[in-house]
């Protein structure tokens, strides 16, 4: 696959909640492109539809209108199981609550996707492995989650989203629930994962300062993309980017 | 896939191994009572067809009185000495016929007395019912054509009468008539039905005629079949020869009744066949409660495991295969219950059966059931939370708390 072949691409994409007067705009007509290799932040306040996308996006949700085609591929147009091997085979998620099995050691978590994609055992757990040292935590296999610090577990979670080699990893808030040093070494961890290995990556987040580590911001307010670009070009200069985020 | 899934259920079910276990407990306890209770039923069963073939299965029971309940058994007309004559001399196969009359009454020894039934009969009687003279004798032709006034008694009678005593030689009052008492039976026990075997005094059949009666009636006749000869041959020929004795009209029902033991035999065992699948029905129910309890957790599991579903979800579980997940969990935690219920219910009715006497006869064939039906129970009550953890949508579940 070459850079310029988009992964995602959402055209007039909507998406509706609710009935007669309660309806809700969600996403009121979004066009985003996005390619191979690159590093998305998608901000916004709450309520700006940012979560919406990342849904859709994930082919978690189906747009109530517009179009939505993931490597080509029309999602809107899938069954739900289709979209669940769509994700199994091309998509790895990271949560900001981590979601990782309670009492299943590190290694036991990461396996999980190759579970549900029949990797046989030995190979599983030799993928299990070489992700939890990607994410240097080659010292931790056996431990369960409770025995691992926030920023581990976040580590451990991003291992599950490599270990079945994605063409796409979604980050939903992964550094919400991580204090400020741990949160930029997720960032950097997931900073190195795009560079080094071209995994394209997109994250939501609310926190300018998260989002500057991305290449490229999208700005939604709305329901709709208000931003577009490199993040200081989105904020403005860093002092004033408190404001990109309310 | 499958073994993948089966991994995963037997790690959760570890991980929860209280809770695991109590919910199995149910299941436990329902497969065990069924089978336990089965067990037994079949044993006491079974006990009460060797205790009857132990009375010797050419036995046939001549009694007055038609085949039904009721009053009129009271009022049928008893058979004559006439009646046994013939059916000593005419009916082939007859190889011993004893016949009796029975009344209960009050017998006296010193100031103790007992009420029992007193049986007025020949010496046949003791052979034909399997009684032994463990001490003193039985009476001899002579006493029992002139009804001498001496007895015959049983050991439970002893006992209440001459209490650490030795009761031969000793005279008794049997409805105010002096009786010297030449023997003693050894014991026999309790039946089947919970009769006393022991509690009898046999008397000379005339003598029970004449001063305890007052008629010369003879009420029912026990009769033995010569072994090589057909039970059920000589049981038609006896029914043959009384109706034309007793002039029963050929369209007219019998006034009187001859049971052999397998019909006995047959009718106690569907009376305890009965029992059994009314105890086995009960404790089919505690199965039934032990699913509900299966759902229950189960639910609670899916609630509380919400995210967990949402997260697999997520990474690309299809709804079936969290739906399989679920129903494997609900079916191993069933059957692995049914299983350790099997071995409970089976030890139980091994000590059960041993101490009340009866033999232990395994029925592979209850044991298959219940084990199916804790496997079932799996199934139908792991089928609803399984679909609830199925159909949730990943969106929300993620986003539980």
């Amino acid at each position: 696959m070459t850079s310029e072949e988009p992964v995602i691409q959402l055209v007039g994409v909507k998406k509706v909640y609710g009935k007669g007067d309660a309806l809700v705009y969600a996403l009121a007509g979004v066009d985003l492109t996005i390619r191979a290799g690159e590093f998305v932040a998608i901000m916004g306040a709450s309520g700006s539809g940012k979560s919406t996308s990342m849904n859709i996006i994930g082919c978690l949700d189906v747009p109530s209108a517009g179009s939505y085609r993931f490597r080509g591929a029309k999602v809107e147009e899938m069954t739900a199981d289709e979209r669940a091997m769509l994700r199994r085979l091309h998509i790895g998620f990271v949560f900001q609550g981590f979601n990782l099995l309670p009492r299943t050691t590190a290694i036991e978590n990461v396996e999980l996707p190759l579970v549900y994609r029949r990797v046989p055992t030995a190979e599983r757990q030799r993928r299990a492995i070489e992700a939890l040292e990607t994410v240097g935590l080659g010292d931790r296999l056996h431990h369960v989650p409770s025995e691992l610090s926030g920023g581990q577990q976040q580590r451990v979670a991003i291992a599950r989203a490599l270990a079945s080699a994605p063409a796409l990893l979604l980050a939903d808030e992964p550094t919400g629930n991580l204090d400020s040093r741990r949160s930029a070494e997720i960032m950097q961890l997931l900073v190195q994962l795009n560079q080094e290995r071209g995994i394209t990556i997109v994250m939501v987040t609310h926190e300018p300062d998260m989002a500057a580590f991305a290449s490229r911001c999208v700005h939604f307010k709305d329901g709709l993309i208000i931003g577009d670009g490199v993040p200081a070009e989105v904020f403005g200069p860093p002092s004033s980017s408190a404001g990109g985020a309310a | 896939m499958i073994w993948a899934i089966l991994a995963m259920a037997l790690r959760q079910i570890r991980r929860n191994a209280v809770r695991s276990f109590l919910t199995m407990l149910g299941i436990m306890i329902g497969v065990g009572a069924v089978i336990a209770l089965v067990t037994l039923g079949e044993g006491a069963t079974s006990k009460v067809k060797s205790d009857i073939s132990k009375l010797g299965d050419n036995l046939l029971i001549v009694s007055p009185g038609a085949d039904r309940r009721g009053p009129e058994v009271s009022v049928a007309t008893p058979f004559t000495a006439a009646d046994l004559e013939a059916i000593r001399e005419e009916v082939a196969g007859v190889r011993l016929a004893a016949p009796t009359v029975q009344k209960g009454a009050l017998v006296v020894a010193g100031n103790l007395n007992w009420r029992t039934s007193i049986t007025g009969t020949t010496n046949e009687y003791l052979e034909v019912r399997g009684y032994e003279v463990e001490r003193g004798r039985s009476f001899t032709e002579q006493e029992v054509t002139a009804g001498q006034p001496l007895c015959v008694i049983g050991t439970t009678v002893e006992k209440q009468l001459f209490p650490g005593g030795e009761a031969l030689g000793q005279y008794v009052r049997v409805d105010r008539i002096g009786c010297e008492i030449i023997g003693v039976l050894a014991s026999k026990g309790q039946s089947s039905m919970g009769q006393d075997q022991d509690d009898l005094v046999l008397v000379p059949l005339r003598m029970a005629q004449r001063r305890l009666i007052g008629n010369t009636d003879i009420g029912t006749i026990y009769v033995t079949v010569d072994a090589a000869e057909d039970t059920a041959q000589t049981k038609t020929d006896i029914e043959d020869l009384l109706r034309q004795r007793r002039r029963i009209q050929p369209d007219a029902e019998d006034d009187f009744r001859v049971r052999d033991l397998q019909e006995i035999a047959s009718a106690m065992s569907s009376a305890t066949g009965a029992l059994t699948s009314l105890l086995g029905a009960i404790a089919a129910v505690s199965l039934l409660v032990g699913g509900i309890g299966i759902m229950n957790i189960m639910l609670v599991n899916v609630t509380e495991r919400t995210r967990e579903i949402g997260t697999r979800l997520a990474i690309g579980a299809l709804a079936r295969e969290v739906l399989l997940q679920f129903l494997v969990e609900a079916i191993v935690l069933s059957t692995t219950g049914g299983v350790i219920g099997v071995a409970l219910g089976l030890g139980g009715s091994y000590a059960g059966t041993r101490a009340l006497g009866m033999p232990f006869v395994i029925q592979p064939g209850i044991v298959l059931v219940a084990f199916g039906f804790s496997a079932m129970i799996g199934v139908v009550f792991g089928y609803l939370p399984a679909r609830k953890a199925a159909n949730l949508n990943p969106i929300e579940a993620l986003r539980h708390e």
